[in-house]
């Protein structure tokens, strides 16, 4: 009995150290601020070290987007502004280009921008025994090849690049590019400092950089804060003092917190609040047509649906069967505008007067008439024939997207057609990359810089095909491709744009994936909040952002 | 007693081992490939592949992968997860935060369990039995994302009393709402399980004995009725706190804790395996300990049970 009590009294007791330890550490939810105009904005944890050439998602990529100045950068419209660079000079038809540097451009630490500070970033990201994320974006530069077995030491130089003086240098490429130049402000471009080659690691943990912002620290899970960098002299300088990248796994829970005030800046619409955003008065709503563009592939090799006149005319009739409207506004609440290209209405360069581009739109009759004409050539059999849709039903929007997609063809066409989800992304590309997938297959592209060829080259072109690149469904037509090489021969970027046009109609033809829909850049700030503006890669403009200090 | 505590730690070896393999084995089994996700859409150059492969071990063959993994994890070396942290530091980071939501949230369903679960068994059939029994069955039925929501909107954003989120460095306020979003579900049980106990050692034979040796109403209830009715009761609960660590995912996602229940979420979704089952060892041991103590709390609860 003594015994007993004396444990229950123990029992007690550890009830009784748990319950304060809640209690003792307190409430902070309280703001970073102190005075300062710090922005809050959703973001994810970085699935990398931050270092420019090693990180390929949304997470990092927008924290190094503010903490680097490359040699170019982007204005709202996707045009590219000099930055470090003063002049970029195309010789031999646009092989070489010469590259004369600012010499008054420092790294937050203190060391200056020189040529050296681009070309070992360049060569140690395009080497393959450093295993970096971005070092695709290298391809076009002379000597990237060699760089690709594994067994190079780590800091061997790309060929292509040669350093005339400590701001000069020039590039060479293996295949003429008139958009080189506009490439070069993207993240896989930026300088990097000389302390980064003694650890990357630790870079990675607290990157230098050139940009107008500097890192200050990064909690993991929890936030990454930059601040405003005032050496940065650039085109584009902060409105604010800084940014605060706060981590969410989930955008519900970042929408109530900016309906509450606690997060100032969410660039992406939770499924459940598609519909009401625009309409909510505890928020402000952004909602601009944008830069993705989604749509779906055929594989080249499928029964019926190849890169032939029937599978052409199959594909045809498939794209006119569906109403894109009501997708965008029944579906998709309004965040998306119907695709009429193979680009997106803020690319430079996108057009709405291409000839075929009626491919594009609801016509039901014409659908059933160019099926009819396909089933001429090569019957398809309604008992056996099933045409599906593969997607990865990870994504929300997805799966009712592509039912709908589903409806409208066998309405409208008077087939079976249905989907064929896939539980996971990564299962899904899987079957992507093997090229297992015998369907139409959900793809989008996200550009990488503001130009067309980063639509069409990489998903259209023959070189980009059969796992050299991200033409998916093995698309080949060597009119297109002779089209690709005439405009990156091209001495401006207009001419070039007339050749990639001409390419799209090509592709309106052909159509080797079908455009459905541009996702909206669409985007909620709190109420307080000001000049949230939307730029070409769907972000917002994150250094004009400002709020009302005095009401926090 | 001590020979018996000695006897179970040592079963924990092969419970610890066995549930090892069978996670290892289910992340192994995971469809699709993760370094092929990590480039999204973009191609991977095979030389970069081995490379990152090798890394990772994910090129050898399962049962090295795990004899590895293993061998390390006895030395405390987790690895790295594929962001090039130590998996130790993640843990050591998501840990603390899940353990103090778990405890405020065990606390929570145990008073409140406890409490109305009394107040119903001794006045049963009354009004207030019947109230206490409609809301528990009310929280039993609502799946919590659905009460995690609702609470947010109400509390947080409509009426603003309580953190939207956590946040960072959660304290006692921020993680007070998601507790009780938590705990909710199993305070309706424990109120359930509670009330009929005490319902039907209320009519027992002992207890009558007991009042007509002339007991007052107080010491009966407390020393007879209780203590008999919190025996299942204690096996709930320490079944829960495990169960309430693990299952914190849904919560910990709406209000934005970043414990455990979230990073292994995120670790599953990239197929990071050693990260998986790293925190699912830590969370086994916690089942395995709890269950332990619950054996030990019942000598101290029922003096017919001994352990030699």
């Amino acid at each position: 009995m003594r015994l007993r009590s004396k444990l229950v009294a123990a029992a007690a007791c550890v009830m009784a150290i748990i319950l304060p330890l809640g209690a003792c550490s307190g409430s902070q939810s309280a703001s970073r601020d102190d005075g300062k105009m710090i922005i809050s904005y959703y973001a994810s944890e970085p699935q990398n070290p931050l270092i420019p050439g090693d990180t390929n998602e949304t997470g990092g990529g927008h924290v190094i987007t503010m903490l680097y100045a490359g040699l170019v950068g982007y204005d709202k419209d996707g045009n590219p502004v000099n930055e470090v660079a003063k002049s970029i000079t195309p010789q031999k038809d646009n092989t070489v280009f010469d590259i004369v540097l600012n010499d008054d451009w420092t790294f937050t630490d203190g060391t200056p921008v020189t040529a050296q500070s681009f070309t070992k970033a360049w060569s140690y990201t395009a080497n393959a025994t450093n295993a970096q994320m971005e070092a695709s974006f290298f391809a076009p530069i002379k000597g990237y090849d060699k760089l690709q077995s594994g067994n190079e030491p780590s800091d061997e130089q790309l060929e292509g690049l040669k350093v005339i003086s400590d701001y000069e240098f020039t590039v060479t490429l293996t295949a003429p590019s008139s958009t080189f130049p506009v490439m070069l402000g993207g993240n896989a471009f930026y300088p990097l400092p000389e302390s980064f080659y003694a650890d990357p690691d630790a870079y990675g943990s607290n990157p230098v950089g050139n940009g107008p912002y500097k890192f200050v620290s990064w909690t993991h899970n929890q936030d990454i804060l930059v601040e405003r960098n005032d050496s940065y002299h650039g085109a584009f300088p902060a409105k604010n003092d800084g940014i605060d990248f706060v981590i969410y796994t989930d955008i519900d829970t970042a929408y109530s917190d900016v309906q509450a005030g606690n997060l100032d800046l969410l660039d992406a619409i939770p499924s459940s609040s598609a519909v009401t955003f625009q309409y909510d008065p505890t928020v402000q709503a952004v909602n601009n047509p944008g830069s993705v563009i989604q749509t779906f592939t055929f594989p080249s090799d499928m029964p019926h649906f190849g890169n032939d006149e029937e599978g052409h005319l199959r594909r045809q009739a498939v794209s006119m069967a569906i109403n894109r409207d009501t997708l965008c506004k029944k579906i998709l609440g309004g965040t998306a505008t119907p695709a009429t290209d193979f680009l997106s209405p803020v690319t430079p360069g996108y057009s709405t007067s291409l000839q075929g581009a009626d491919v594009l739109s609801y016509n039901p009759d014409k659908a059933r008439e160019l099926w009819d004409e396909a089933n001429a050539i090569n019957p398809w059999d309604n008992d056996t024939d099933v045409l599906k849709f593969s997607y990865n039903a990870d994504n929300n929007a997805a799966k009712s997207l592509y039912e709908a997609v589903a409806h409208f063809i066998s309405n409208n066409l008077g087939i079976n057609a249905t989907t064929n989800p896939i539980a996971t992304f990564s299962e899904f590309r899987k079957e992507v990359t093997d090229r297992q997938l015998k369907t139409p297959f959900r793809t989008g592209w996200q550009p990488d810089y503001p130009a067309a060829d980063n639509y069409l080259v990489q998903l259209y072109d023959s070189a980009a095909a059969d796992g050299n690149g991200s033409n998916d469904g093995d698309y080949k037509n060597p009119d297109f491709d002779a089209l690709m090489d005439k405009a990156a021969q091209a001495s401006s970027v207009d001419e070039a744009n007339k050749y990639y046009q001409q390419g799209e109609e090509l592709l309106l033809k052909d159509l080797p994936a079908v455009p459905l829909y541009y996702a909206n850049a669409a985007m909620v700030s709190a109420i307080g909040v000001n000049n949230v503006e939307t730029n070409w890669m769907n972000m917002p403009v994150l250094q004009d952002v400002t709020k009302d200090v005095t009401k926090e | 007693m001590g020979k018996y505590i000695a006897r179970r730690i040592l079963q924990m070896i092969p419970v610890v081992i066995g549930t090892t393999l069978l996670i290892y084995a289910l992340v192994f089994a995971l469809p699709g490939d993760p370094v092929t996700a990590m480039f999204g859409e973009k191609p991977v150059n095979d030389a970069v592949r081995e490379q990152i492969r090798q890394e990772y071990n994910l090129d050898k063959p399962f049962i090295v992968q795990y004899v590895l993994f293993l061998k390390n994890a006895l030395t405390l070396n987790f690895g790295m997860t594929f962001s090039g942290r130590p998996v130790i530091d993640v843990i050591g980071e998501a840990f603390p935060v899940t353990i103090r939501l778990a405890l405020m949230a065990f606390v929570f369903e145990g008073v409140f369990g406890i409490i109305f679960g009394i107040i119903a068994g001794l006045k049963k059939g009354t009004w207030g039995d019947s109230v206490i029994l409609i809301v528990s069955l009310l929280l039993i039925s609502v799946p919590t994302f659905v009460t995690g929501f609702v609470f947010q909107y109400l509390f947080g954003v409509k009426w603003g009393i309580l953190p939207v989120t956590a946040g960072r460095n959660p304290g006692f306020l921020d993680l007070l709402m998601p507790a009780c979003v938590l705990g909710s579900v199993s305070m309706a049980y424990i109120i359930r399980l509670t009330r009929t106990e005490v319902a039907s050692n209320k009519t027992a034979d002992y207890v009558r004995t007991a009042r007509a040796k002339g007991m007052s109403n107080r010491a009966v209830t407390m020393r007879h009725i209780l203590r008999n009715s919190l025996i299942p009761v204690v096996t709930y609960l320490g079944a829960d706190l495990g169960s309430l660590m693990g299952g914190a995912m849904i919560t910990e996602r709406i209000f934005n804790i970043q414990g455990v229940g979230n990073t292994l979420w995120q670790a599953i979704l990239r197929g990071e395996g050693t990260l998986v089952v790293s925190i699912v060892t830590l969370l086994v041991l916690v089942f395995v300990v709890c269950n332990l103590i619950v054996d030990l709390l019942y000598a101290v609860l029922d003096p017919r049970i001994r352990y030699a």
